[in-house]
Formats: structure tokens, sequence, C-alpha cells
């Protein structure tokens, strides 16, 4: 546990709570403009964050502690990536902890433990649209595992911060074939695991449309609160990793206040770009029937295969 | 005679003991007295086991014990796992059965075989000798056998999953002892130490075959496909506390005959036998869970889980093979440890699944997870067992099977390098198994949690359950509380494990640590104890931050929102078919479903539908494709040696004076 | 894709320019609501008129959401619920319903003449009441359909911005 490791940890902490729904607030705002839309503002999101948090609680009849814990479990877990991964700097707060294949299968426990939920509710929609979520997961953990196997293949390691480390070192290994069909798998994870378009809609109001909405039917006020923070922590952590793995340049090599600051800014407009890029991209596309989502994550995991054997041939 | 001695003896003589009592004492004692039989031998039996994997060896030989073959026990350190894997799964099943007396499973047949299938359990991995291993082997599927078909008269599936585990187990009975007899015949003595010695002069020619034989026997014994179809009948339908000592225990000991063939007396061979052992065991794990997954039996994807499992630690040990043929010992150490350390969590999570599985069972008689529901309110205890194992099953981390996954993918990912194509091949694709496999063990785990225990009940039986009796929460929290342990605190055991598995392939052991898994020679480290009070101190910040910020502090209860019709009814809600039907028609051209819907029509009109039925089923395509050919031969076969016997006493006489003749003739021509 | 482009840069915004932001009388919630309502839309035996100014409300050119307030699926996460349609005989109780799964605080708009008191359809077999008559009002919208820039300036009333 370095010095760097613990600024980092609580920076990154700070920074990906505080700027999580700024991030959807900017991605709602570029789709919004696009649209021909004023839009509500980027600060909207956490308008909505703290008007939830003053509601009241409510408990359906019929669930069980599993319904109650989940929000809080789904923010805890996102929290524990946001301070290990390394995104404002190369060190970890918790580097045994601080592992690729770790941070990867927390965030899609925070998936399960929704799902969980949603069954918990006792619904209709609330089983559709975990069995639904569940389905994108089993098919897109493959993916997400190959393709970090395909990363760690150059550095030996699956360690986060030596993984960011060699390819600051090393920035020509970034643009390596391997490198780079493991960047197009991943970001199809990314897509589909925080139900984007075209995997999921996120402002759909159409139940049978929906896959994660349909599982948090039933949450409202501070509970409610927390699901919607959890899903914006989750977007802003996946594109932090996804930016400090393939572009990880600014991020802070030293605990000095100026590279710490220049990791701050470094990694907010990073995501902001990745961010406003995704909502406009988004713009031209149509969400995928539920059945051709599959055929996009075959894909993604061919390309993630393909990329663990380049990094063999050619690495 | 020192601990493990003494331990390994006095267990199985108290097994034995409570056999022998179970046939003596009245009816109302004796699921006690064979229980308390069962949990002191496991206790003995993991204090020997614990023991022995310190480094601690015993070995005798009584020619007069057994007859013809003498009996010869032989307890090395890789023993010792696979005695304290078997000695806390009796521990658990042993005090799951004091309470497990319905009918038709306290007669004097079912009792009896309890203690000494667990007595059995104990000696296999103790064998010394290639007469004890069968012996003891045939001890061990006999006895299961009895307990298989201890329920056959209630349900007349369990008869034929009797007959299927007989075969089969009996088939491979075979095929061990010949692989077995091949290396025993090139040493010229059965015992393993002489087969051992002789090892290094063994020809290819006699070496490949005996082994494929023995991966054959023992790998039908864990489950490996094509081997695999009496798995899921024989393990669902035995009762509860056996299935959990099948499941967790038994299966164990295919791997470890693998392993002690394999490694330890042959001494490695080449590089293919590791290659196949690796393919079978991925397409193992990828087809059990892949069953499981679209399962809605309960205990029947429990039992496809196993043969999930036992293909990752298949995978571990095929790839402990191919680093040891290829040179690197220090790999090979890292994947066998990682084997093993799935094996000791595997058995954990299976025994609390299995255990709560048979609890769900007996409170609302089906194990049919689309009439299942709403037990967390009735069954709490059972819920949360059966949530801490599927949390370990389903390789999230912080449960306890991730930890012996990440270890496995560290092993696959720093065997790359390793020399050679079939590496670059056979590992991406060992990975991408595993992690195709873990997808679809979340998706399992969730719906067999989710849609099983959560809700509202579907059935009648599921409305009507109540908790289980103090005997069987005993052993489920136990088991339980094996599975967190494994889960938090590895680092407990996987030092000795590395050593052992160190020993086995003669290399340094590959792990170290104790708060966190370090790995020797190739970096890599992971910590779950620090994974999980991290996890734990984000919760509290949440939870502290929310009451901080939070206004009112009242929680309404409210109706479930039935967008205002209504009310719901326990047939909206998913079902485990529904919720499984996405991942199915993904799938579909593997699992290949037969499905047909039926309308029938009013007799008035074709436009008016009185009923419509849908039948799905999931045939197991393996067992479709490969086992009902071969039973129609056996059958064909079978019919035709009919015409021959008509019962005319002249035919057989005929057929007598043609085959002297025919004899005759020969030894004329050949002499 | 270019075309959707093209279409994108010779539209430009479409969004109407604000008016100017309502004097601070609406109902006592917009305080608590600080900017932010989850509007769950009720039908309660309306013409469909209604519900075409509120599409058209949220359309892009009268852009309700710019104000804060956004359609949502779910009672539950709604704080205002707009009601449209003289409530009929089988919409009286999944509007209770609907009002009860609202959590506190929450609001009442009754869009429609229909909504506030039954307009045409007044005393027709089928219909019970006005909305007020079934579940407490908060803000009542006129107009047979209102126009979609009443509809937002109501909605305006309780994001208060």
């Amino acid at each position: 546990m370095s010095a760097l490791g613990v600024a980092g940890g609580v920076l990154q902490a700070v920074v990906i709570v505080g700027g999580a729904p700024l991030l959807l607030g900017l991605m709602r705002q570029v789709r919004a403009r696009l649209e021909g839309r004023a839009g509500p503002g980027v600060g909207q999101p956490w308008r909505d964050l703290r008007k939830l948090v003053r509601k009241q609680s409510i408990s359906p009849r019929g669930t069980t502690e599993v319904f109650r814990v989940a929000p809080v479990l789904l923010v805890a877990m996102t929290l524990v990536v946001a301070v290990v991964a390394p995104l404002v700097t190369t060190a970890s707060a918790v580097p045994p902890v601080a592992d690729l294949f770790v941070v990867v299968a927390l965030l899609a426990h925070a998936t399960v433990v929704i799902a969980l939920a949603g069954l918990d509710s006792g619904t209709a929609f609330g089983g559709m649209g975990a069995s639904r979520e569940v389905t994108v997961l089993a098919l897109v953990e493959p993916t997400a595992l190959v393709a970090i196997f395909a990363l760690s293949v150059p550095t030996g390691s699956t360690s986060l911060p030596t993984i960011v480390g060699t390819a600051l070192d090393d920035p020509q290994r970034l643009i390596s074939p391997a490198s780079l069909l493991a960047a197009v798998a991943l970001a199809a994870v990314i897509v589909a695991e925080t139900g984007r378009l075209p995997v999921d809609n996120p402002s759909t109001h159409l139940e049978l449309t929906m896959i994660h909405e349909a599982m948090v039917l039933e949450y409202a006020g501070p509970d409610l609160a927390l699901v919607e923070l959890g899903s914006a922590m989750r977007l802003s952590v996946y594109l932090g990793l996804f930016t400090s793995l393939f572009v990880p340049w600014g991020i802070a090599t030293t605990a000095t206040p100026l590279a710490l600051a220049l990791g701050v800014v470094a990694l907010v407009v990073k995501v902001g770009v990745v961010g406003a890029g995704l909502a406009a991209l988004e713009v031209f596309l149509a969400k995928l029937r539920l059945f051709r989502v599959p055929e996009l994550l075959a894909g993604s995991f061919l390309l993630a295969l393909l990329a663990v054997t380049t990094a063999y041939v050619l690495g | 005679m020192n601990a493990v001695g003494w331990g390994l003896v006095s267990a199985v003589v108290v097994a034995l003991a409570a056999t022998v009592a179970a046939l003596a004492v009245p009816r109302r004692h004796r699921p006690a007295v064979t229980g308390v039989g069962v949990v002191a031998a496991g206790l003995l039996g993991t204090v020997a086991g614990v023991v022995a994997t310190t480094g601690t060896t015993w070995s005798v030989a009584r020619p007069d014990l057994l007859p013809l073959i003498g009996l010869e026990l032989d307890v090395d350190s890789l023993s010792g796992v696979f005695l304290a894997v078997g000695g806390v799964v009796a521990i658990a099943a042993g005090t799951y059965a004091i309470g497990a007396a319905r009918h038709g499973l306290d007669g004097p047949g079912v009792q009896a075989a309890l203690p000494a299938f667990v007595a059995s359990l104990l000696l296999v991995p103790a064998a010394g000798s290639v007469g004890t291993l069968l012996y003891c082997w045939e001890l061990m599927a006999l006895t299961s056998l009895v307990l298989v078909v201890a329920e056959h008269r209630e349900r007349p599936a369990v008869a034929s999953a009797g007959l299927w585990y007989a075969v089969m187990t009996h088939a491979g009975f075979v095929a061990i002892m010949v692989g077995l007899l091949v290396a025993a015949g090139a040493a010229g003595d059965g015992s393993f130490a002489a087969i051992r010695a002789a090892a290094s002069g063994l020809s290819p020619a006699a070496a490949s075959p005996a082994f494929l034989a023995c991966l054959a026997g023992f790998g039908s014994k864990a489950g490996m496909v094509p081997l695999h179809p009496w798995l899921p009948r024989a393990h669902p339908e035995a009762p509860s506390h056996v299935s959990a000592l099948m499941s967790a225990a038994m299966v164990n000991l295919g791997v470890y005959g693998i392993v002690r063939v394999g490694v330890d007396l042959l001494g490695g061979g080449p590089s293919w036998w590791w290659v196949t052992v690796l393919v079978l065991g991925a397409v193992s794990a990828v087809y059990g869970i892949l069953q499981a997954a679209v399962g809605s039996d309960l205990k029947r994807l429990l039992g496809y889980s196993t043969t999930e499992n036992m293909g990752l630690v298949l995978v571990g040990v095929g790839a402990c093979g191919m680093f040891a043929a290829a040179g690197s010992r220090a790999l090979a150490g890292l994947a066998l440890t990682a084997a093993l350390l799935h094996v000791m969590t595997h058995a954990a999570f299976k025994t609390v699944l299995f255990l709560s599985a048979g609890s769900v069972l007996h409170a609302t008689g089906t194990r049919d997870l689309d009439a299942l529901g709403g037990l967390r309110s009735r069954m709490p205890v059972t819920t949360a067992a059966f949530g801490v194992g599927a949390l370990a099953a389903s390789a999230l981390p912080p449960g306890a099977a991730f930890v012996s996954e990440w270890l496995l993918l560290q092993a696959l990912i720093h065997g790359l390098p390793a020399p050679g194509v079939v590496p670059a091949v056979v590992l991406p694709l060992g990975v991408a198994a595993i992690a195709l496999t873990a997808g679809l063990a979340v998706a399992t785990f969730v719906k067999a949690f989710g849609i099983g225990f959560l809700g509202r009940p579907r059935g009648a039986g599921a409305a009507a359950a109540a908790e289980s009796g103090p005997a069987a929460l005993t052993a489920m929290v136990l088991a339980g509380l094996a599975c967190v342990a494994a889960a938090v605190c590895p680092t407990l055991v996987l030092p000795t494990l590395a050593e052992v598995a160190g020993g086995v392939v003669h290399a340094v052991p590959a792990v170290s640590g104790t708060v966190a898994i370090e790995l020797v020679g190739v970096s890599g480290v992971l910590s779950p104890v620090l994974l999980v009070v991290t996890l734990i101190a984000a919760a509290a910040a949440v939870v502290g931050a929310l009451r901080l910020l939070a206004r009112r502090r009242d929680r309404r209860r409210a109706r479930l929102w039935d967008c205002g019709a209504g009310p719901l009814s326990a047939r909206m809600e998913y079902t485990a078919t529904s919720f499984a039907e996405p991942l199915q028609r993904v799938f579909d051209d593997v699992l290949a479903p037969e499905q047909d819907v039926d309308v029938s029509h009013h007799e008035e009109s074709r436009y008016l539908v009185a009923a419509v039925s849908y039948r799905r089923e999931l045939p197991d395509r393996v067992e479709r494709r490969l086992y009902t050919p071969l039973l129609d031969a056996a059958t064909a076969w079978g019919r035709a040696g009919r015409g021959l016997a008509t019962g005319s006493v002249h035919r057989y006489l005929g057929y007598g004076f043609v085959t002297l003749c025919g004899l005759l003739a020969w030894l004329v021509v050949t002499r | 894709m270019l075309s959707l482009w093209r279409a994108i840069r010779r539209l430009g915004r479409a969004a109407e320019p604000a008016p100017a932001p309502p004097v601070p009388a609406g109902p006592a919630v917009a305080a608590e609501l600080a900017g932010s309502v989850q509007v769950r839309h009720v039908d309660a035996g309306s013409c469909n008129g209604c519900e075409l100014e509120i599409g058209a409300a949220f359309g892009p050119v009268y852009d309700a959401e710019r104000y804060g307030a956004r359609l949502v699926a779910s009672p539950r996460h709604a704080d205002a619920l707009v009601v449209t349609g003289a409530v009929t005989r089988n919409m009286v109780e999944p509007l209770r319903r609907t009002y009860e799964a609202v959590g506190e605080p929450k609001v009442v708009v009754a869009v429609g003449d229909c909504a506030r008191n039954c307009g045409v359809f007044a005393e027709a077999y089928g219909v019970v009441g006005a909305v007020a008559d079934v579940v407490p009002v908060d803000l009542e919208v006129v107009g047979c359909p209102p126009r979609p820039e009443t509809i937002v300036a109501a909605l305006r009333l309780c994001t208060g911005r």
C-alpha cells in the first residue's frame, strides 16, 4: 500500500461518485442536442438523486432482505472497483485486490445482485428483466475474461497496475493488433454490461423492451437513488478502466499534487470524451432485438479469442 | 503407528462398527447410531488427512487381512488431501443423516451401507496397491449403489438411475482394472511403490493404453463427458446426504485416480495424454454447466454442475501434466494446486447445496424449480445456506470457487509462453472454456437461488413448506461455514496444498502468503480477505452516507406494483424454464431441445381454440447420440440371442454336438 | 447514417426558446422536489387527445425534459401522476392503486377538461367522476385538449424551473 495508491484510491472514489451522475448528464445532454432538444443540463442526474434520497422508502410486500440489500451492494461493489482500479494513479490503494479478473467479476457480481432483487420482487417484469440481464451477462463474461487474457499475455500478469504501467512504458504495445482487437471486444462488453444501445435502451418506457430497467421497477426513493447512482458509477468505472487500459496517458505515476491533479483532469477529460462519443454514436443506433444480441456478443467473443491468438503469434 | 495411522484405522473401525450396529439396533435408534458413526469416522478421517498433508506418511501391509490380495495402505500427502475432503464431507452428511430418517431410509440395509460407504471413501485414497485400490473401489461402488436405490419403492426413476449407475460404475471398474493390471504386470508387482519404480522402464506401448484405460475408468467416476450420463441420474435420485457424499467426495476420487496413476505412478507420460485430459475437462465443464443452465430439476442441475466442476479440475490436472511434460515444473505445481483447491471448494459448496436441496425436497415434496419459490420466509436457514453455496458455485468474488478458478486461470495464463504449438492452441481454448463456464454458472445459480428460494411460492408444496429439523440445519450451517472459510481465508490451506502439489510434480510450492495469495516465480497476487474487508467497508460507507442524507426514515410497506390491476398470481411469475429460455434459444444448436405445441380446436369451428398444450424436453444430447444406439445394439443382440434359446433340449444337445465337433476339427487342423 | 447526420445538421435546434420561469406559486412539494420531477402518466378514460398533447409536450419542440420533468415506466419511480380523461368505472381502482404506489412527496396533475370535470363525458354511464373524486388533485390543466405549452407550464410549476 503506497502513498500514491492511497491518494489515488481516495481521489478516484470522490471523482467517480461525484462525476458519474455528471457523465450520465453529459451523455443525455449530447443526445438531447443531437435530437434537436435543449436538454435538462448536465447536473440533472444529481438533481434526480437529491430528490430521490429525500423521498420515502417503500418495501413491497413479500420482498426479502435481498431486495433491500441489493442497492447497497451494487454501489459498494462498484465503489470497491473505483477505489482499487488504477484510474487516476498507476498504483492501487489495495494492490492484492487490483486484479483484472477480480474487478470484472466484481462488476458482474453487482449485476447479479440486482437480478436477484428483480426475482425477489416476484413480479413478471422483475423476472423478465433478471432473465434477460443474466443471459446477457452469461454471454458477456466469457468475452471479458478472454479479452483480459489477451491483455495479460504481453505483461505476463493480470494485475491492473502492472498492465497499465507496462502500457505507459511501452506505448507501442497499445497499437499492436492484439491490443486493438481486445479493445473492440472490451468495448462491446462495456456497451452490453452498462445497458447502452444497441443492447439495451436506457431511456425506454416500454416494459417489454426493457432489460435493466425491468428489474428495478419496484425500487423507490433512496433505494432507487442507490440503484441509479450504482448504474452511473458502473458506466464511469467501465469507461475509466477502458481509457486506463488503452489510453493511459496523463495517469499519475508519482504522488505529487501536480501529478495527481493532472491525473484527475486526464481521467475526467478522457472519460468525458469517450462518453460523449458513445452518446453521439447511440443516436445513430437502434436497439437490437433481444435474440440478435447474442450474435453481437458472440462476435465480440470471437474478436477476443482472435486477440489472444494474435498476442501469442505476434507477441 | 503414527497419528495418520491411528486416525485412519480408527475411522474405518468406527465406520464398520456403525455398519454392524445398524444391523443390530432397533429401527428407532438406527439413524442416530449410523449418523453418529459417520460423523465420528469423518472426524477421525479428517484428522488423519490433515496430519498426512503436512508430510507425515504412513503405510502398512497385511497380506493376511483380505483374501487373495492382502491389504496394503500407503498414505502420503496427496492421499491426505482427499482423505481430509472426504472426512469433512462425511461430518456434514452424517449430521444430516441423523435427521433424515424418513420412511424407506431407516431400513437396515440402507443404514448399514452409509458408514460402509464412508469407510470406502476414506480407504480408496489410502490404498497402496492395485489390489487394495480395486477392492476398496468396488466396495465404494456397491455401497453407494445400495444407497442410490434406497428410495426405489417411491419413484420408478430411482430403479432406472440405479441400473445406469450399476452398469457404468462397473464398466469403469473394468477399465481401471485393465489399466492398473497392465501397469502392475509390467512392474511385476501390484504395490504402488513397485509400479512407481518400474515406470521409467515402461514402454509407451504399455503405458499409454494403461493410462487411457484408467482415464476412462476414473473419468467416468468424475462425471467426465462423454462418460457422465449416470451422474445426473444417480445423484438426484439418491437421498440428499448421499448425493452430497457422492457429489462432493466420491467424484473427487476419480480425479485422485487420474493424478495418482498418471502423474505419480506412471511418472507424467507424454504431453498428449494431458492434452486429452485438458480437452475432455474443458468439454465436460462447458457441457455440464450448459445442461445445468437450462435444467429445472434442482438436484439434477446440481449433478450437472458437478460434471462442470470436475471438468474444471481436470483442466487443471491436464494443464499440470502438460506443463510437467514440457519441463516447466513450477507451473505444473501451480496448475495442480489450483485443481486441488478447486476439489476442496467444490466439495464445500456442493455439500451445502445438496444438503439444502434435500431440505427443500423434504419440506416441499418437489425438486422442480418451476414449482418452488418463496422459501425465504418459510425456510430461512435453508435459504441462507443455499445462498452461500450458490455464491460459491457461481465463481463470483467473494465466493469460494472464484479463488480456485482465479488460480486456475493464472496457471493457464502464465503457461502460454511454454514452448510448443500445442500449448498455444490448447491454453487459450482452455481459458475460453473456463470463461464460458463462469458466465453460465452465474446464470445457473442465479436461477437456482432466485427462482427456487425468492419471490412467491409457485406451487402448493412450496407454499406449505416448513423449516427442516435441527440435525439438517446443523449440517447445513457446518457446510455453509466451510464455504465461507474457503472463500475468505483460503490462505489457511493453500500453502499446504501447494506443498502437496509441489511434492507430486517435484517442484517448489507454487503459492505462498498468509494474507494474500502470492504466486511463486510468476507475478500474481490476490487477497480474498482484503477484498471482503474492502467490500464491507464500502457497504458501511454507503449505508452511513444514506443515513446521513435521507430525510424520511420511515419505510412504507406497499403492495407489489401490479400495473393497477391484480392481484398478481404466482402463475405470472417467471419460472425456471422461462428464466432459462433465452439461454436455451442461444444454445439451440448445441442442446437440440424437443418441443411441440398442440392446439386442439372446438368441434364447431377451427377458429375456436379449446386447449393449447406445450411440452418441452431437453434430452442429454451426448446420451441420445452415443448411448441410445449402443443400448439399442445391445438389445438387438439380446433379441437375436433369444432366437437360439428356444427351450428345446434337442437343440441344446445339438449345440453341444456342433461345438464339440468344431473343437475336434480345430484340434486336428492345428496339431 | 450519413443521411441521419445531414438531417441533424439541417435541423439544428428544434426546441423553442424557453418562456420565462414560473412565479413560485406551484404546489408546496415543488420545493422538496427541487428541479426534478419523474412523471407517470395514467389514462383514466381519455379520448387520447390529451395523450397526443402530452406526447408533444415531451417532444423536441416543447421539450419538457429541459425543465427536469421526465416520463418514467413505474409509479414507484414517479413523483407526479399526470392523469387524463374522466375516470371510468374500470379505472377507479387502478388509479387509486397507482396513487398509492407513488412514494411521498407526490403531486397529481389532472390534464384536460375531462380530468377536471368530466367534460363532454359528464354523466355518461361508464364514468364515475372527475379525477379529484378519486384521488386528491394538486394541479389542473385546462383545455380540451390542453395546449402543450400549458402542460409544460404545469410541469414547470412542479419542478420549479
